[in-house]
């Protein structure tokens, strides 16, 4: 679309005021191209996040102790997939297609969230990500129900519908082992020992370092801080750690009755930088992974595309 | 043919019975019959309907998105078409 440029200003305060009355944006009103490029940029990282979160859980369906364990994993593992694919359609409003975004995390050149990176060695570890990693997430998903682009809170408020059976699958499974034997019980606490930290971190950096907080914050894309959300994420997740029976690994861990909120040690940002370089425990053998699941996939699209060409459906 | 040619479809859910079909979201599909075997699986893992319409989104024509729009102004100016708009003696009833 060309305009001039008192058209723009004419347009740019239209979405200034809409933002400031709460409204929605939608896919064909105008926005400006920061807004549009944030959007894209935080909904690919965030559909990358869904898909590439399939691998580490994916990873104990064959070896799930038992018939419900299995049957519940494999559902939600298949969410995670769609709500990679509601996110992808979110962003292909804003003009940017599925296809162009795989084609950018494949060549390491868009992100997803570094959690993914560490490895799921025991069956505990898919109780500890249902609770603290998909935790986590509702936490900072709720809000972006909110979401000041129409098709994007529209996306999060079906993905957190779902995300509520992933979280307490999770904790039942963390409190099914905690009270079983010892080994059980030791095998939940080493999962949390190996998650807590590394969920932390999924709110991103610190306030005063994060880089598109503010800007965000104004165009009501996010709502509250990283900081903010990881505080409350602390404070939610203390008693739930207390009922299962299990302890965070955090010896500063306290309640401070000043602040009516619990007080947490330093986190390892160092860690956390050097996993989003790449250098994570399971980077190469996500991106691999990706890369090789859409090489074997190429024949069941190519079979799909022949199929509709020869009986003439493809009438859109 | 990659994805990208594959049609975009508009998918539409009735979630139940005597309600309207409301727009669930969209998907690519290569044609009608897959598109609405992933739209099931895409918008109704949970039940959420108990029909499904799938729309090629270029089958779809829109009005401007703007809504200060001269297109809907013709309804701006008829309050007369609203019930609130008449002024009824108190006591009068079932009207
Ligand atoms: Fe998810
Ligand atoms: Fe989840």
């Amino acid at each position: 679309m060309t305009t001039t440029a008192p058209e723009t200003e004419v347009l740019a305060a239209v979405f200034d005021a809409a933002v400031a009355a709460d409204e929605r944006i939608e896919p064909r009103d105008w926005m400006p191209d920061a807004y549009r490029a944030t959007l894209v940029r935080q909904i690919a990282q965030h559909a990358h996040s869904e898909i590439i979160g399939m691998q580490p859980e994916a990873n104990w369906i064959t070896r799930a102790p038992s018939l419900r364990r299995k049957a519940i994993l494999m559902a939600k593992v298949q969410d995670e997939a769609g709500h990679g694919l509601y996110l992808y359609s979110a962003a292909e409003t804003l003009g940017t297609g599925r296809d162009e975004l795989l084609d950018k995390l494949h060549a390491g050149r868009q992100r997803y969230s570094s959690i993914f990176n560490y490895p799921t060695l025991t069956w505990a570890d898919v109780g500890a990500i249902g609770w603290l990693v998909d935790g986590a997430a509702i936490t900072n998903q709720v809000p972006l129900c909110r979401c000041s682009y129409g098709p994007y809170a529209r996306a999060m408020v079906r993905i957190c519908k779902e995300e509520s059976f992933h979280q307490r699958q999770g904790y039942e499974l963390l409190l099914t082992l905690s009270r079983g034997t010892e080994a059980q019980h030791a095998m939940a606490q080493d999962a949390v020992d190996r998650w807590w930290w590394p969920s932390l971190m999924m709110f991103g950096p610190p306030d005063d370092e994060s880089a598109h907080s503010a800007q965000s914050m104004a165009w009501k894309i996010k709502r509250h801080s990283n900081d903010e959300l990881r505080q409350r994420f602390v404070d939610i997740c203390v008693p739930q750690a207390e009922s299962l029976g299990l302890t965070l690994p955090d010896p500063d861990l306290r309640w401070n009755e000043a602040r009516g909120h619990y007080d947490f040690g330093a986190i390892d940002w160092d860690e956390f930088h050097e996993v989003l370089r790449g250098n994570g425990p399971c980077n190469d053998q996500r991106i691999g992974q990706r890369r090789t699941a859409h090489e074997n996939g190429a024949w069941v699209r190519e079979a799909a595309a022949a199929h509709a060409a020869k009986h003439g459906k493809a009438t859109a | 043919m990659t994805g990208t040619d594959w049609p975009l479809w508009e998918v539409f859910v009735r979630s139940r019975r005597g309600l309207s079909h409301t727009h669930a979201g969209s998907l690519h599909a290569p044609d009608a019959e897959m598109a609405l075997r992933n739209a099931r699986d895409l918008y109704t893992r949970r039940s959420e309907g108990v029909s499904i319409w799938v729309v090629p989104a270029t089958a779809i024509t829109a009005s401007s998105p703007d809504e200060k729009d001269p297109f809907f102004e013709p309804a701006a100016d008829k309050p007369y078409r609203h019930p609130t708009f008449y002024d009824i003696p108190e006591g009068v009833r079932h009207l």
